[in-house]
C-alpha cells in the first residue's frame, strides 16, 4: 500500500474576513497578492514535500487550481519539476493536469516527459477535466470540456507512444508535426490515476482506459458504491479489480493531543468557509460542463448536486454574497467540519486517534493508495510540519502493518488489469460492506 | 394562436419547426435561451404572416448537430433549409443570437431575405461597453438579466414562479449550445461587420431596448452602420426583450416596417438578377 502527502498550498497572506467578504476564493482580486508572502509559501510547500519523503511517505501529490488563493498551484508541472530534482525516492503524483484548461496537450506531453526524465521515472500522472472555475480562468469552453479532455488525452498518449514525426488533425487540436524529443522515462507510459468526485462518468472513463480511480471524497457508503460500479465495469471486461485500482483522499491533521489537533484543524479547515467556499455557483457548473444525463439528475432531484452546488443554488435569483452573512458562512463551515469528521472524510486528532480512524477507512474501502490532504488556511509552518512528522513517525508504521494484514496491494506492487476473470466467473468483492455497515451503525448510535 | 409542429429534413437533420398564421412567410429565429412560446406580438403579426420558427438544433427539441461550432455553421444550415423548402426570399425577424444568425445568412446571401428585423442583435463587438458575460451567470440570473421592465404582463407569464425541471433542462441545453457556438470570441465574430457591408437590397430594421443589460447600444449601432440603408429604432422602457417588455411599441414598429415594405413587394421578393 502506498501513502501520499498532498496539500492545496494555500496562500497565507489573507485574513478570513477578506475571503468571507468576497464570498468565495475563486475570483478574489489579485490586488491582494503579495509576492513576498507567495514566495515564502511556495518554498515552504516544496520543503514540506521533502520532509514528507524524509519521514516515510511513498508519494507527494500535487493538484492545480487557477485564479484563487485557496491553491497556489496554478501550474503544477512547475512544482513537480522542482520536486523531481529535490526529492529522491517518492513518487510524484499529479492529480492532475486539467487537459482542457491547458489547451495544448502536446506541450503537456513534453512537460510531463521532462518531469519523468528528471525524476528518473517517479512520475504518476493524473488527468482531470478541471473544475468549473478552471474553465473560466483559462477561457476553455466548458461545453467542449469533455471532448477536449478525451481528445487531448489521446494526443498525449499518442505523442508518447507513436513514432514521430506525424501530423495530427482533430476537432479541438491540430499539430503539423508531433515529434516531441523528450519522451517519458517509464515505458510505455508513466502510470496514472484518475481523480473524481463520485462521478460515474469519470469512473467509467478510467475503466475504459485501464486507469486506477482516485476518490477525492464522499461518505464511505457512497465511495463504496462508486468502487463497486468501477469493479463491475472492470469485470464486464473480464478483469478483476483490486486495491491496485483504487485510491482514496482524506483531509488529515495530527497533533500531539486531540484538543490541540481539533483547535488547529478547525481554524485551518474552516478558514474562509473551507473548500465549500471554493467558488461561487455561477462558476462551479458552467453551462454544458455536465452531460445531459447529469443535468437530468440534477434537475429532477433538487437536493442532489456536485461540489455542493444544487439545482436550487443554480437557480438562485441573486448571487449577492453579502446576503449570506459572515457569521452564517462560518456556521456552515463549522457544521461541515463536524460532518466530515463524523463520516471519516476528515480525520483529526492525536496519532493514536487518527491511526484508528484511517484503519477503518482502509478496512472499508481497501484503497491501494491513500492521500492525506493537509489543512487549508493560515496554519503555520511549524504546525503543518509537526503534523507531517507525526504522520510519518507514529501513524504510517501502524498503517503499513494494517495494510499487510489486510493484504492491500498498490498499483506498483500489482499492475492494474493483470488479474483476469474466467468466463462466467463472478468478481470478488473490492470493498467491505459489512465493515461499512458496522461503522455507519456505530456512527448512528453515537 | 394555433401553431403546427413540423419536422423538416435538412441534410439529414430533423429540424423541428413551428408554423402559425397566414400570409407571407416570416422566418423567426429565436434567441440564445430558446423559443419562449407564442406571444402577443406573434398573434398581432400572424394576420398577414405565416410564421416559420425553427427550433435551433441542440436547444432541446431538435437534436444537436455535432459539426456546429459557430454561428456561421447554423446560418449555413438555415440557408439550406430556406433553399430546399422553396419558400423563396422571406422576411426574417431574429432575436439576439437569432438576429446574429440572420445577419450571417444575409451576409452570405442577401437574396435570402426581403426584409430583416434584428432585435437586440449579438454578433458584433461594440465600440464601447461589453456584451454581458451571461455564460458566467447562473441560469436564473441570466434569464432575469434579459428583462429590465418586469412590470410587463408577459414577463410574469414567461418567467414568473420557479423553473420546472423541463424548463431547467431546456435552458441548460440552450446555454450549452450557445457556449459551443460562441464562447470565444464571446458572442461576436470579428469579420461580421465588414461582411455586412455587402448586404444590398435587404430592408433592415434594428430594434434595441434602451435598458438592455445584455447587448450594449454599440452593437445595435454597429449593425445599423454596417448594413446599407439599415434603420435603428430604440424602445425606451425595454431591456433585451422589447417584444414582451413593451410589446405595443414593438408591434407598432415592426408592423409599420412590414407594411411599408408591402408596397415594394416586387422589389423585396425578386432576387437581384
Amino acid at each position: 500500500m502506498q501513502f501520499n502527502y498532498i496539500t492545496e498550498r494555500p496562500y497565507r497572506g489573507l485574513t478570513e474576513e477578506q475571503v468571507y467578504e468576497h464570498g468565495a476564493f475563486f475570483g478574489m482580486p489579485n490586488t491582494m497578492f503579495d509576492a513576498q508572502q507567495a514566495s515564502n509559501d511556495y518554498n515552504a510547500y516544496l520543503d514540506e514535500a521533502v520532509l514528507a519523503e524524509q519521514v516515510g511517505f511513498d508519494g507527494v501529490a500535487l493538484n492545480e487550481h487557477h485564479g484563487n488563493p485557496f491553491c497556489l498551484g496554478s501550474v503544477l508541472n512547475v512544482e513537480a519539476a522542482v520536486l523531481a530534482r529535490l526529492t529522491e525516492r517518492v513518487k510524484i503524483v499529479l492529480i492532475g493536469n486539467p487537459i482542457p484548461a491547458h489547451r495544448n496537450p502536446l506541450r503537456l506531453a513534453e512537460e510531463l516527459a521532462m518531469i519523468d526524465l528528471i525524476s528518473k521515472g517517479r512520475l504518476v500522472t493524473g488527468w482531470v477535466r478541471g473544475s468549473g472555475p478552471e474553465q473560466f480562468a483559462n477561457n476553455a469552453n466548458p461545453a467542449f470540456n469533455r471532448e477536449m479532455f478525451e481528445e487531448g488525452h489521446d494526443v498525449i498518449i499518442d505523442a508518447w507512444t507513436k513514432p514521430g514525426p506525424w501530423r495530427y488533425e482533430g476537432k479541438h487540436f491540430n499539430y503539423r508535426m508531433v515529434n516531441p524529443w523528450a519522451l517519458p522515462y517509464q515505458k510505455p507510459i508513466p502510470p496514472a490515476i484518475i481523480p473524481g468526485f463520485l462521478s460515474r462518468e469519470t469512473a467509467q472513463w478510467a475503466v475504459d482506459k485501464g486507469y486506477p480511480y482516485l476518490g477525492l471524497g464522499g461518505p464511505l457508503a457512497a465511495c463504496a458504491d462508486l468502487t463497486d460500479f468501477y469493479a463491475d465495469q472492470y469485470a464486464a471486461r473480464g478483469l478483476q479489480a483490486g486495491p491496485e485500482n483504487f485510491g482514496h483522499n482524506m483531509f488529515v491533521y495530527v497533533d500531539e493531543t486531540s484538543e490541540r489537533a481539533q483547535e488547529i484543524g478547525r481554524a485551518a479547515f474552516t478558514f474562509g468557509g473551507g473548500n465549500g467556499n471554493f467558488a461561487k455557483a455561477q462558476h462551479t457548473l458552467p453551462a454544458g460542463y455536465n452531460s445531459p444525463a447529469a443535468i437530468k439528475r440534477l434537475a429532477s432531484v433538487p437536493q442532489s448536486g456536485w461540489l455542493g452546488v444544487t439545482k436550487e443554488r443554480l437557480e438562485e435569483d441573486t448571487v449577492d454574497v453579502k446576503a449570506v452573512s459572515m457569521a452564517e458562512q462560518k456556521r456552515r463551515a463549522n457544521v461541515t467540519f463536524q460532518n466530515l469528521q463524523d463520516n471519516l472524510q476528515m480525520v483529526i486528532g492525536s496519532p493514536e486517534e487518527v491511526t484508528e480512524k484511517i484503519k477503518i477507512v482502509m478496512r472499508c474501502l481497501r484503497p491501494g493508495m491513500l492521500f492525506f490532504m493537509a489543512p487549508f488556511g493560515n496554519a503555520s509552518d511549524e504546525d503543518r510540519r509537526r503534523s507531517i512528522r507525526l504522520l510519518g513517525e507514529r501513524v504510517l508504521p501502524e498503517l503499513r502493518a494494517e495494510a499487510a494484514r489486510l493484504d492491500i496491494t498498490d498499483m506498483f506492487q500489482r499492475t492494474p488489469g493483470t488479474v483476469a476473470l474466467a468466463p462466467g466467473q463472478k468478481r470478488a468483492p473490492v470493498v467491505d460492506h459489512r465493515a461499512i455497515a458496522e461503522f455507519d451503525a456505530s456512527a448512528e448510535a453515537a | 394562436m394555433n401553431s403546427i409542429e413540423r419536422v423538416i429534413d435538412v441534410g439529414g437533420v430533423g429540424l423541428v419547426t413551428l408554423e402559425g398564421g397566414t400570409g407571407r412567410p416570416l422566418l423567426m429565429l429565436h434567441d440564445e435561451l430558446g423559443f419562449p412560446g407564442w406571444m402577443r406580438w406573434n398573434a398581432a403579426l400572424a394576420d398577414g404572416h405565416r410564421f416559420v420558427v425553427p427550433l435551433q438544433p441542440g436547444f432541446g427539441r431538435t437534436e444537436r448537430v455535432d459539426w456546429f461550432t459557430s454561428v456561421r455553421d447554423v446560418a449555413s444550415f438555415y440557408a439550406r433549409m430556406l433553399r430546399e423548402s422553396g419558400l423563396g426570399p422571406v422576411d426574417v425577424v431574429g432575436f439576439s443570437m437569432g438576429a446574429w444568425i440572420a445577419a450571417e445568412m444575409a451576409s452570405a446571401d442577401p437574396g435570402l431575405f426581403g426584409r430583416m428585423v434584428l432585435v437586440a442583435p449579438l454578433g458584433v463587438r461594440p465600440a464601447q461597453g461589453e456584451i454581458l458575460d451571461f455564460l458566467g451567470l447562473t441560469m436564473r440570473r441570466h434569464v432575469m438579466a434579459t428583462v429590465s421592465n418586469r412590470r410587463a404582463e408577459e414577463v410574469a407569464l414567461m418567467y414568473g414562479g420557479g423553473i420546472s425541471p423541463e424548463q431547467f433542462e431546456l435552458f441548460e441545453a440552450a446555454r450549452a449550445e450557445s457556449s459551443r457556438l460562441a464562447w470565444e470570441p464571446f458572442m461576436h465574430d470579428r469579420s461580421l461587420a465588414h461582411r455586412l457591408g455587402g448586404v444590398q437590397g435587404v430592408d433592415t430594421l434594428v430594434v434595441w431596448g434602451e435598458r438592455d443589460q445584455v447587448v450594449p447600444r454599440g452593437c445595435a449601432e454597429a449593425y445599423a452602420k454596417a448594413i446599407p440603408g439599415a434603420r435603428l429604432e430604440t424602445i425606451p422602457d425595454a431591456g433585451h426583450r422589447p417584444e414582451i417588455e413593451d410589446s405595443d411599441r414593438f408591434i407598432a414598429l415592426v408592423s409599420e416596417f412590414f407594411a411599408a415594405g408591402k408596397s415594394s413587394d416586387g422589389k423585396s421578393f425578386a432576387r437581384a438578377s
